[in-house]
């Protein structure tokens, strides 16, 4: 793990350190199993066609887990994750990497807590925002 | 759809489930995530939550209204405090908004559930808005 980040360490505008994903249709299959998300069209590829998909498509959920991660592993141990927003604007496909991001756009201090707020969004291959989202984090402070 | 309709603004029955380790274990192998702090399976990650009573849910929607599918359209998640291996979780689902609108695949029906998470302490831990497309 890196070191503990803490709420003087950000500034408005910094990167959250990127995450890479690429899921596999094993992978949607623990998701189900894990989730108790069992929507064939996240793992049965004529029942995903046979809705209008053009193949088995990522659950957004496992996006939303995977945008948690990013934003848990840049926290650290000291930090609090207190909200996760996502939107799934766009399909994922297992195979495809998802690029994980993430930027810095507001900090404060309300009753003594020091938070970050941040805007997520996951990207495909061809650089398309296929989720977005914000998060709100606690960080540590130096004091 | 008139039965999911009539339901808007009512709790669905409450249901609990108890929170082992092997759970939140599989739960972070599903999503690859390889964080220290959740490997001993003792505190869950924020987005279990998403997990915790989802197949019930679904059941429950979809016996409501057959849909042939659904998908998600967003999720927003709010975390009070984090889920431990031993927790009880008491889970309430209920609709709040629903449309319909005419899509390609036919109808397709907008709808938008909140969902609470209480402890064996009756200590709210999290809740959850989740936009649903049924068609």
């Amino acid at each position: 793990m890196a070191e503990q980040l803490y709420y003087e360490d950000i500034d408005v505008g910094d990167e959250i350190t990127p995450l890479v994903k690429q899921p596999t249709t094993t992978q949607l299959v623990m998701w189900a199993g894990a989730s108790g998300d069992y929507n064939p069209i996240h793992y049965d590829k004529d029942f995903a066609q046979s809705r209008g998909l053009s193949g088995v498509i990522v659950p957004g959920q496992l996006i939303g887990a995977f945008l948690g991660q990013l934003m848990t592993d840049w926290i650290g141990e000291g930090g609090t994750l207190t909200k996760l927003n996502c939107s799934y604007k766009g399909m994922s496909y297992p195979g495809e990497a998802l690029n994980l991001k993430g930027k810095v756009t507001k900090k404060y201090v309300e009753d003594e807590r020091h938070y970050v707020e941040c805007s997520l969004w996951a990207e495909n291959p061809k650089g398309e925002k296929t989720t977005s989202g914000k998060a709100i984090v606690i960080l540590p402070s130096r004091g | 759809m008139d039965r999911l309709r009539g339901q808007i603004g009512v709790g669905w029955e409450p249901r609990e489930y108890q929170i082992e380790g092997e759970m939140v274990r599989r739960f972070t192998r599903a999503v690859g995530d390889s964080n220290p702090l959740w490997q001993d399976g003792i505190i869950a990650p924020p987005t279990f939550i998403l997990a915790i009573g989802f197949e019930q849910f679904i059941e429950g929607l979809m016996s409501l209204v057959p849909f042939g599918t659904v998908l998600m359209g967003s999720t927003e998640l709010e975390c009070y405090q984090p889920i431990r291996t031993g927790d009880v979780i008491t889970v309430v689902f209920q609709i709040n908004s629903l449309r319909e609108r005419q899509g390609q695949m036919g109808r397709m029906a907008f709808m938008t559930f909140d969902s609470s998470y209480e402890n064996q302490k009756q200590e709210l831990v999290a809740k959850c808005r989740q936009m649903i497309i049924g068609y």
